[in-house]
């Protein structure tokens, strides 16, 4: 298990960074499929942001919050890819006695500094970091990355207004924008339509941007360090995996042999 | 108490800088403490959950965060705040709830506290400071800014009879030695009956514990000596019965076989729809004002 960030960005290139997209959903899948648990749907749409900040622009003062718990697969195989966990520390996942559970736990490793679950509490203890980092006037930056869904939370709206009232120019939100959430589409549940209207007119400059394109990617979120703002990621459900994507049953399922076999065809280089 | 509590934060914070979350509260009382912190001092708004997670981020820095509301907007509304983001890390955020019990009386339903410490006792290590005293609140407030993760601060109205002096601020403390029933007495409740006791036949007259840190660990030799050779225990707390510290010390009597052979529970209650008063008047229907304290100890003693 890790202890530290181990973070220095190692500025991959595009195509180096679809290669190490397309071998960590193999190895997210296959974590799934011998823990034989679900949640695969929002790790695939999350995926790409999460290996793009830690391996592209994410440096040793930077901290990242994964709001949207329940991609804490993600997360796990994100580290691994940066060898920051090990194949045993992934096989290990959702086990009895494992720190790496279905959302993250908190307290054992610096590369997730606050455990997540219940959503809209990721976003405020972003906040809180970022104005101890500026008290400080510790360098670097603090990441946030939620669901859409996830802002149905009148906390994550509440932490919005504070970190725009209180010029949190060292935080960034993202936004995993899917469309679905945990028992139907966003739009459908809460009119979760223009995100990107309702955040500016909290006042906090927003832009949009595919989620799983390393150029868009890099173009919406690299060198944008001067404020705070939040980053629209338009994104798919199970990304990679044709029966998985946008279909909110693979919010839940877990995978059968017949599946991951299947998925992993798909997913070949 | 408010007033004591914003002395001894400015005290602190000249000695070791921290920071502290009001939940659009404290005016005519914290502005002192405002002008002394400048930056560190935040009004958070109307956004107590919010309040309580950017407290968890600051202290997962290292950044002691005290907070501050009236009781059920701080453990009530924002209770998965403390109890995810506060407590499941072991962070060190204080919770600062002014208006203990039926404190805010006229207010209404929506501002009393009556259940705080019972809910928060359920989070793991949190612990619970409930002055008795005004004078008691320096001492409770040094006593949480030296300890390490969670902790609340009950605050209220000190009741303490005229020119009587409390004993230095303890978890227990003996503050009257009578010959009648043994009474544990949870906040600032004790100062009123303290006044009256006289009015006491002397055999009536209560041995009277003052509890102020929960949860109850143990319990002072002395307690335990007083109520097996009284064999009658009266608790007495402005909170509900569950979660009190009536139950508490109830289970430690049990679980350690020195249960008395009378034991009677006084708290406070809530009826949905009540008519409201202040808060003397809703310890009077609770049977929490003094007079009616009196005379269930009388009855206590006659095994009534």
């Amino acid at each position: 298990m890790i202890v530290g960030t181990g973070r220095a960005a190692s500025r991959i290139d595009p195509a180096t960074f679809e290669a190490l997209s397309l071998a960590a959903r193999r190895r997210l899948l296959r974590m799934h499929f011998e823990s034989g648990v679900g949640h695969i749907g929002g790790d695939l749409s999350a995926l790409d942001v999460m290996l793009h900040l830690h391996h592209r622009v994410m440096g040793e003062d930077d901290t990242f919050v994964l709001s949207k718990g329940h991609a804490a697969g993600a997360l796990y195989v994100t580290l691994w890819s940066r060898g920051l966990l090990s194949d045993e520390d992934l096989r290990s996942f959702h086990a009895d006695g494992s720190r790496l559970a279905g959302h993250p736990v908190p307290g054992w490793s610096d590369a997730i500094p606050v455990a997540t679950g219940s959503l809209g509490h990721g976003l405020p203890m972003a906040a809180g970091i970022a104005l101890a980092d500026r008290y400080a006037s510790q360098p670097g930056r603090v990441w946030c990355l939620t669901s859409d869904g996830e802002w149905q939370e009148g906390s994550n709206w509440e932490a919005l207004i504070f970190a725009r009232h209180q010029r949190l120019a060292n935080l960034t939100v993202l936004v995993d924008a899917n469309g679905l959430q945990a028992f139907g589409r966003t739009r459908d549940v809460a009119s979760m339509t223009n995100l990107r209207r309702r955040f500016e007119s909290f006042g906090v400059p927003t832009i949009e941007a595919d989620g799983h394109d390393a150029a868009a990617l890099a173009a919406a979120i690299d060198g944008h360090e001067d404020g705070l703002r939040v980053v629209v990621l338009r994104t798919v459900k199970g990304k990679g995996v044709s029966f998985m994507e946008d279909r909110l049953e693979w919010h839940y399922r877990p995978l059968t042999d017949d599946l991951f076999q299947r998925a992993l065809r798909e997913l070949e280089d | 108490m408010r007033d004591a509590a914003c002395s001894r934060w400015i005290d602190l914070f000249r000695r070791r800088p921290f920071a502290f979350l009001t939940g659009d509260l404290g005016y005519d009382a914290l502005e002192p403490l405002r002008e002394v912190m400048g930056d560190r001092f935040i009004n958070a708004g109307l956004a107590e959950q919010s309040m309580v997670s950017v407290a968890a981020g600051l202290a997962t820095r290292g950044i002691e965060a005290w907070v501050y509301t009236i009781g059920p907007f701080g453990y009530a509304r924002a209770c998965e705040q403390i109890r995810n983001d506060v407590c499941h890390h072991g962070l060190s955020v204080r919770l600062v709830c002014n208006g203990g019990g039926f404190g805010y009386g006229t207010m209404g339903p929506s501002h009393h506290s009556l259940e705080d410490y019972g809910i928060l006792l359920t989070l793991p290590d949190l612990r619970v400071f409930v002055p008795a005293f005004d004078e008691d609140v320096v001492a409770a407030v040094d006593r949480i800014a030296e300890r390490s993760g969670p902790a609340f601060l009950r605050l209220g109205r000190g009741e303490a009879p005229d020119g009587w002096t409390a004993p230095p601020f303890a978890p227990w403390r003996r503050l009257a030695s009578g010959a009648g029933p043994v009474v544990v007495v949870v906040g600032p409740i004790v100062g009123g009956l303290l006044a009256r006791i006289n009015e006491l036949v002397p055999d009536d007259r209560p041995e009277i514990w003052s509890l102020s840190e929960l949860p109850v660990e143990d319990l002072p030799a002395g307690l335990l000596r007083s109520i097996e050779a009284r064999d009658v225990l009266l608790v007495v707390e402005e909170h509900v019965a569950h979660g009190g510290a009536g139950p508490m010390i109830a289970n430690w009597l049990l679980a350690n076989g020195r249960a008395p052979r009378r034991y009677v529970h006084l708290h406070a209650h809530v009826r949905p729809g009540e008519a409201g008063g202040s808060q003397a008047h809703h310890r009077r229907e609770c049977g929490l004002d003094v007079d009616s304290l009196l005379d269930r100890i009388r009855s206590a003693r006659l095994g009534r």
